[in-house]
This record gives C-alpha cells, structure tokens and sequence, in this order.
C-alpha cells in the first residue's frame, strides 16, 4: 500500500525592512519555528532526525529585500483536503508569528508532483539601486549593455577564477522610476534605480554581476526581487501571483485561480 | 587600537538617538550582518520616558555568544517590567564592523532601537570570562565615554559589571564603577531606585561621587574607587574603605526562592544562529557536591531549587511561544534535581502539535547509570554522543578535587551507554591540578582505554574523546592558594597524554590552549596593578582574546614587563595562609577559614561527601544569609555513589571520613 499523500501549498512573502540581513539559512529556521508556533499540521521526515519538509526557492542573498519570496511546505495527508487546514486562512493564521519585516502575501495549492521552485523558476526581476550613477548615467549604462554582444564577468571558484558571459542571462534592462519601489520599500534610492530581468540558467545572474559586466568600479545600493518567473504551459507567469495588492501592498492577497501575467519589464 | 579616531563624546551625541541611519549603508559589508539587527521574538521595543532609567545590558563578547545569556535576559525583563525604567541590550561588534564604526564615527549601539550607549544611564556588562576583559574597555570606549572611571563625570553613563567573574573584579576597578556580587534579580531594581533619584535632580554636576556613596551602601554592591589599597612590597596588605558608611567587606546577593523568579518569562528568539539557541530553563542554582576546582559550585551556594510545577510550565509555555523544538534544563548537575526522572517524563509527554518530538538536554551529566538511564528516555531518537565529566585520571586525584567519582562509576555509566546504543563518549577532564603526578595524567589514558575496550563488548567501533583543559585556580574555591601550572608544565603533560594514546584505538584527544589558560590565571587571581596591563593590551588591539584567532599571549607579556610586573607572581606561586588576597574585601558567603581547611583536606586527599546528605560542614554560605537549600528532596537520587566515592547499592550509610575541623559555628 502507497503511503497517503502528502499536501503541498506554496507560500509566497515578502521580506523588507532590517530583517534584510538575514541569511537564508536563518530564514530557514524561522519558517520552521513559526510554523511549530502555529501549530500547522506539518509533515516530517521519517528517520531518526525527523525535519520539517520544507522546500525553499532560489536562495535570497543577505541584505537583498524581496516581495517574491517563495517557500513549499508539506502538510500531513489530507490536511487541506479534509478543511483542517483553509488555504485562504493560512496567512492570517502564520503572519502573528513571523518576525517584522516577513510576510505572507499569497498562498496557493500545488500538486505534490509539480516542479520544485529551484528548477522552475527561469528568471527574476530586480530593481537596484546604483548610488554612483545619476539617472542619465544610468541610461547610458543600459544602453551599453543592451548594445554589448557579451559581458564577461570573472569570479573566484574554487580558488581559480572563472569568467562567464552574463549577457545572454540579461533578459531585459531599464532605467527604472522611484515609484516603481514596491510600497514595503521604506527607502529613497540614493543614486539612479534600475530594473533589470535576470535569467537563473544554467547558474543565476546576480545584480552585482549585472552591475560588474558593465563597469567593475560600480556597487550596488539597496536591491529588491521584486518578481520570479516561471512558465505554465508555455505562458510566462509567477509561482503564486498576486491578484491585486491592497493599497499597503504589505496585506493578505487573496489567491487567484488565474495567473496574472506581467508583461516583460 | 591606539591610533583609532575618538567617538565623539556623550555630550555631542545627546538626543541623537538611533545611529541606525549611519549604520545601515555598511552592514551589508560586515560578516553575520544579522548581528547587529535586534528584531528577536520576545523583544519589544522598550517604552522610554524623560523620567525613566535606562540601563544598556551588554555581554562583551560576539552577539552569537552574548545573546542566550540567561543572566542579561532574565534582568532585561525585571527592568523592563518596571514603569520607572527600561533596559536594551548590546554586544561587542566584531572587528570588521568596528574598523568602520571608527572610521564613520558610529557609536557603539543597542540592538533594539541602536540608541547611542552613552545615552543610557548604565552600561552594564555580563563578566563570564576573565579573556573578554579587553572588550569592555573597547566597548566603553566605542560609546565615546572614558574607559577610566576618574575620569567620567555625570554626563556619562555609570559602567556596571557582574557575573561569575566580578569575584575578584580587581584587575577592572580602574574602569568600572560598579560591581554587583551574586544574583541579581533583586539588587537591579535598588540600584535603579538611586539612578532614578539622581535622574529626577537632573545629574547636578559634582553629583556622581555622592551617587556612587549612595550605591555602595546597597548590599551587593561595591564600588571600588571607594576603597584605598595599600601594598607590602609586591604584597597586598589591606582593600580598605575611604568612608566609615562604605562597608569593609561586600557581601554577594542571593535570591531565596527562585519560585518567585519564573524568568526569562519571554526567552529572546534571535533570527540568527547563536549558541545554546533553544529554549533554556534554569532548575536550579548552586550546587553542593563541593567539587574544590569548581568556582561556579563555591560562589552560587545554597542549592536553591525551582518548585517543578513551575519548570513544567516554563517549559510548555515557552515552547509554545518560542516554537524551539528543543528544551534545556540548566544547572549545574541537572540530574539532582529532585523529581528529575517525573520532570523528564512530563516533558517528553507535552503536545506540541507537532508530528517532531521534543530534544531535551540535560547539561552537566553525571557520572553514573542513573543519568544514562535519564538520557536513554530522552533521546528516542538519534543516538550519537554522551558527554561525561570524571575530571581527574586517578581515584587520589579526585579525592584531591572531591569529585568523589568512582572508576566503577564511569564504566557503570559508559557501559551502560554503549549497551542501549550510545557510540560515541566524550570525557572531559582537567590537567596541572594540585599535587597531581604523571600517574594521574596518564590515568587519564587509562580511563580512555578501558571504556572503549567496554564499547568493544557493544559495537565494532566505539569512541572516546578525551577532552583536556588546563586547570586554572579561581577565587572564592579551596584551589585560590594553589600556584597554577608553568605553560610549559601543561604542554608536557599534554604531550605525555598525546604520546600515550596516539596508539590507542578509538581514543581522540583534545586539548585547550595551555597559553590562553595561563592568561586567564593571570586575571583571575590579579590585583589592581593589572589594570595598566589591559590598558596596553587592548590599546594595541588585544581584544577578543577568547577567540583563538586573536589571542596573543605576547600582547599579555609584553604589556606586564612593561609595567614591572612579574607574571610567574601572579599565575604560578602558591599564596600562604596569612596572605591577603585581592578579593578578601568581597564575601561569597563562604568562611575563608572553611576554604583553608578544603584546602588541606585537599592536600591530604580527603574527599567532602555532598552536603546534602551529610552534616552541614559549616561553608557558611547557608548560615550567613539565614537560607537554607531548598530543595524537594534531600535524598540522595539513585545510582552510582553520588559522589561519596562508595557503592551506596549496597546498603552502606554514607561515609564521611573527616580530619578534625573546627566544630560547627565556631570561629577559630
């Protein structure tokens, strides 16, 4: 006999404000204490160290904010199904538990099938803010990037260092208006803001990377993920979209069975 | 650090308030940014008013180290829950994020509401360990407030110590004001009600040595610019007060029922990982086994313990709120508390909600089955180690240090272990202890051997780690007379175990930095005159010593040559009984004539079965206060010999064989 089937719901939250420096490691553990402190009926590993199944999404680097965090949990055999659980509650249920700055905006059903966030996920959007670059600065920077057949970018691997060619991963770039900040971004951009897509295969390209294969002498400021994208049969769209954000855009989306679909940026 | 650019001054700073601002733009350039954030469950900013007192409570170590500091938390709170003051908490920035914080003049913070520290009335540290001596002048001196105390005045925050440490408090007099003996949670709120009273008449200038007149005259309290030292050529030979209303010794607090302390009652949940992150309740305090090495066991008496039906309601409560999955219970000997194995079951049997079971730990094992069979209830699931304490190789060395242990007891206890599954034993132990001989080093090995040819009889391939740290004499035990091991002594005795087990299978060794041991003794039992040797050493950088990445033992060196002062003196002589101590003007409770004559006992390897059970030996810790232990249960719990070195299975009343001492109550 088939064990029965666990149930998995997609959490999307965002992360704004001091808890930006966290690490994802740390923002592992505090999904699964405040999942504990809400007594949802989480499923464990079997063995001798039993741990929450928890699936995270493309890890979000330290002090980078975020309004398209992503998190898979299992929940026992039939917790959903059976109404323990209300997917619409969810949020409501968890929020009081999460630490300032972290908060779920939407939750979702997923078949326990479906790819997981890491490999479906094809791309992100970005905004950074580049405090060396006035705004006409920047239009020229994304000029040159957007003209450039390559931009190679060298790292350290390993010890040795490696260049890729970041430009095929620069899906779109553009000089982005201060009003484009989501409404949880409680700061001013220092210097010029850009929005750029970031492709995630065969390895993520970072916003540093980004900013390092036009001109290595510039730093980014503050950054948000504002957007991941993945595709459903062929249509581009978000894990778990937002219908529509209440005025704070820092609430409790109500879940669409559409997708909403952004045009690219 | 000598070069380093000032902090501008409380005065220029006052009304700032939160230097997040100036913070923010560099902390994604420092390692672990997280530190430095606040934003724990269980922390709510605290409510400030013109009126109320502020004390900033800081450990001077890392945040990752500082933060499960029940001691910070459980007084953060009794402040907190005062409408007359409030309290924040700090921890010293590492390095990285100092160099920038000089460099862009930020002061040194709070993490709550990173509020300046010299806006606070007090800054208060936490003193658990002699080598982070240094990093309280560093953070004194990052809050752009003089690090010597004659030369604060009443716009600067008073500069507080207590903790373990402050039991000799000496080698900081120059630099603190205060020094707080013993628990706390009483003596915070008396030493708030002065700073209130000196807050409401505006901090006149010219008040603060009336202020500190006024604090040394609560009990627990010393301070130590109110006492004149006097010195007979490289002896001390009297700590005496300046005043006839300062008292000539100070005596510690002590908390009489921690029944009526349920605190941490909001235990700090940081978003980072630091040590000891789970949920953390304190059974008991003090300890009567009477291990002479132990000043944790010596200053903390009498055993008073919680009443259990509370530590069941702190432990369900706090994992509710916290969502840890895992509990503590800290003491000193867990495993003495009364009703432990009742306790251990009702924890294991708490809904959480959760499919997971609880982890519990119990820290400070005891050496015998009893305690394996406690460990086996908890640890239903993963099997991995068991940590043990024999502490000394011989049967003669643990009489020397009554820890009255016997072999039996260990292999009863190990073979125990390996029997239900444990693979993996480690042992600590101590080395450079009073009369020890290579005998009783190697005797160390032997234990090793013996129990990994018990974990033979169980598994393939058992393990045995030996820990070994260098014994460093504190004050207030009977070893405060004792000339502390030569480095050098330690790294051969470290060597003779080395050579010995290396061929050993399924023994590891492990050992501390016999330098770092030998610079912990010199703080220890120092006096006065070091102050001018933390100055230079952390002057020149010589902070975070407890860190094995920093420590400099030449820094140390250097810096006593400099001020002619000769560190074998201090570290490595034995004292005499007439010698004046530089800790004889504070008081632990205990009679200095009880810990002469433990002393001797010691020397003439005669072991002090625990007080528990066997007539009061007159330490003085319970007559001095009018206390009492209190504990549930003052039979001795099951297993092994409970520290009285026989098989009490085996109907014998407790031995207790005694050189004649002074009959109880008499003063020699």
């Amino acid at each position: 006999m088939t064990p029965p089937r666990t149930e998995r719901v997609r959490i999307r939250y965002e992360k704004f404000g001091r808890i930006r420096f966290t690490s994802h490691r740390d923002v592992a553990r505090v999904w699964e204490r405040s999942l504990r402190r809400s007594r949802l009926p989480v499923s464990y590993s079997e063995g001798f160290s039993p741990r929450p199944r928890l699936r995270f999404g493309l890890a979000l680097a330290t002090a980078h904010e975020s309004c398209g965090e992503y998190l898979d949990v299992d929940l026992e055999p039939g917790a959903v199904s059976s109404g323990l659980v209300d997917i619409d509650e969810l949020a409501s249920l968890v929020n009081p538990t999460l630490p300032p700055g972290m908060t779920i905006q939407a939750v979702a059903h997923v078949e326990p099938g479906a790819p997981s966030l890491q490999e479906s996920v094809d791309s992100c959007t970005w905004l950074v803010d580049v405090p060396q670059l006035t705004v006409g600065e920047a239009h020229d920077l994304v000029e040159r990037a957007l003209a450039a057949d390559e931009l190679p970018v060298t790292r350290e691997r390993k010890g040795k260092s490696v260049t890729d060619d970041i430009r095929p991963n620069v899906l779109a770039l553009r000089v982005a208006d201060p009003d484009e900040r989501p409404p949880a971004a409680d700061w001013q951009p220092a210097g010029a803001l850009l929005r750029a897509e970031l492709g995630t295969h065969p390895r993520a390209c970072r916003p540093a990377e980004l900013l390092a294969g036009v001109d290595p002498t510039l730093e980014e400021g503050r950054v948000v993920r504002i957007h991941q994208w993945t595709k459903v049969d062929g249509v581009r769209c978000e894990p778990v979209p937002l219908e529509a954000l209440p005025p704070e855009g820092a609430g409790i989306a109500r879940l669409s069975t559409a997708h909403a679909i952004e045009r690219a940026s | 650090m000598s070069a380093a650019p000032p902090i501008p001054s409380a005065t220029a700073n006052a009304g700032s308030s939160s230097v997040w601002r100036a913070l923010e733009p560099h902390l994604p350039k420092v390692a672990k940014p997280a530190r430095y954030i606040g934003l724990e469950d269980g922390a709510p900013a605290s409510e400030r008013a013109p009126h109320k007192v502020g004390w900033l409570l800081c450990y001077p170590d890392t945040y990752e180290i500082g933060l499960p500091n029940q001691g910070l938390q459980i007084l953060r709170e009794i402040v907190n829950e005062r409408d007359d003051a409030y309290a924040e908490r700090g921890y010293a920035v590492w390095s990285d994020l100092e160099a920038i914080m000089r460099r862009e003049r930020i002061p040194f913070f709070s993490v709550e509401t990173h509020t300046s520290a010299a806006e606070f009335d007090a800054i208060a540290f936490n003193l658990s360990a002699e080598l982070t001596y240094t990093n309280v002048l560093n953070c004194v001196d990052l809050a752009g407030v003089p690090v010597r105390s004659d030369e604060r005045d009443e716009t600067h925050p008073l500069v507080v110590v207590g903790g373990h440490c402050t039991y000799n408090p000496e080698p900081l007099a120059d630099f603190v004001d205060l020094v707080v003996l013993g628990d706390g949670e009483e003596v915070i709120g008396e030493i708030t009600d002065v700073l209130r009273e000196w807050r409401a008449e505006g901090k006149r200038p010219g008040s603060r040595p009336n202020v500190l007149r006024a604090l040394a005259r609560v009990e627990g309290v010393y301070v130590p610019s109110l006492y004149d030292v006097a010195y007979d050529g490289p002896f001390l030979a009297a700590v005496t007060p300046r005043f006839p209303d300062v008292p000539e010794q100070v005596e510690k607090r002590t908390v009489a029922d921690l029944g009526e302390w349920p605190y941490p009652k909001q235990q700090l949940v940081p978003l980072t990982e630091v040590v000891h992150d789970r949920l953390n309740v304190e059974v008991f305090r003090g300890c009567t086994r009477g291990c002479r090495f132990c000043q944790a066991g010596m200053i903390t008496r009498p055993v008073r313990e919680r009443p259990a039906e509370q530590v069941r309601s702190m432990i369900e409560g706090g994992l509710a709120r916290t969502g840890y999955d895992e509990v503590t219970l800290t003491s000193l000997s867990t495993a003495d508390f009364s009703g432990i194995e009742q306790t251990v079951d009702d924890v294991m049997n708490i809904d959480t909600g959760s499919a997971q079971p609880i982890t519990l730990g119990l820290p400070s094992l005891r050496v015998d089955a009893f305690t394996v069979g406690l460990a086996n209830k908890i640890q239903n699931a993963r099997r991995t180690g068991l940590t043990f304490a024999p502490e000394a190789g011989t049967w003669r060395m643990r009489q020397v240090i009554n820890k009255l242990i016997r072999e039996e007891d260990l292999y009863g206890a190990v073979g125990s272990a390996y029997s239900q599954g444990w693979r993996r034993m480690k042992l600590y132990f101590l080395t450079g202890l009073p009369s020890e001989t290579d005998e009783d080093t190697l005797g160390i090995a032997e234990l090793a051997k013996n129990c990994v040819a018990l974990g033979r009889e169980h598994h393939k391939n058992p393990s045995v780690t030996v820990s070994v740290g260098g014994f460093v004499p504190k004050p207030f035990t009977p070893f405060q007379w004792f000339g502390q091991n030569t480095e050098d002594e330690l790294r051969r005795k470290i060597n003779l175990l080395k050579d010995t087990t290396r061929k050993m299978g399924g023994v590891q060794l492990k050992w501390h930095d016999p330098r770092a041991s030998v610079i912990e003794g010199l703080l220890s039992r120092g006096d006065r005159r070091l102050g001018r040797v933390l100055e230079l050493v952390w002057r020149r950088g010589g902070v975070f010593q407890e860190w094995g990445e920093h420590f400099d033992e030449r820094l140390w060196l250097d810096a006593m040559a400099e001020c002619g002062l000769d560190p074998d003196w201090y570290i490595h002589r034995h004292r005499t009984e007439d010698e004046v101590l530089p800790w004889d003007h504070l008081s632990a409770g205990l009679h200095k004539d009880f810990l002469w004559m433990d002393w001797q006992d010691a020397l003439a390897e005669v072991g002090l079965p625990d007080c528990r059970w066997t007539p009061c030996y007159d330490c003085g810790a319970c007559t001095g206060y009018s206390i009492e232990h209190i504990v549930a249960s003052a039979t001795p719990p099951a297993g092994g010999s409970q520290g009285t070195g026989v098989d009490l299975s085996a109907g014998h009343s407790v031995p207790v064989s005694l050189t004649p001492r002074i009959p109880q109550g008499a003063k020699p």
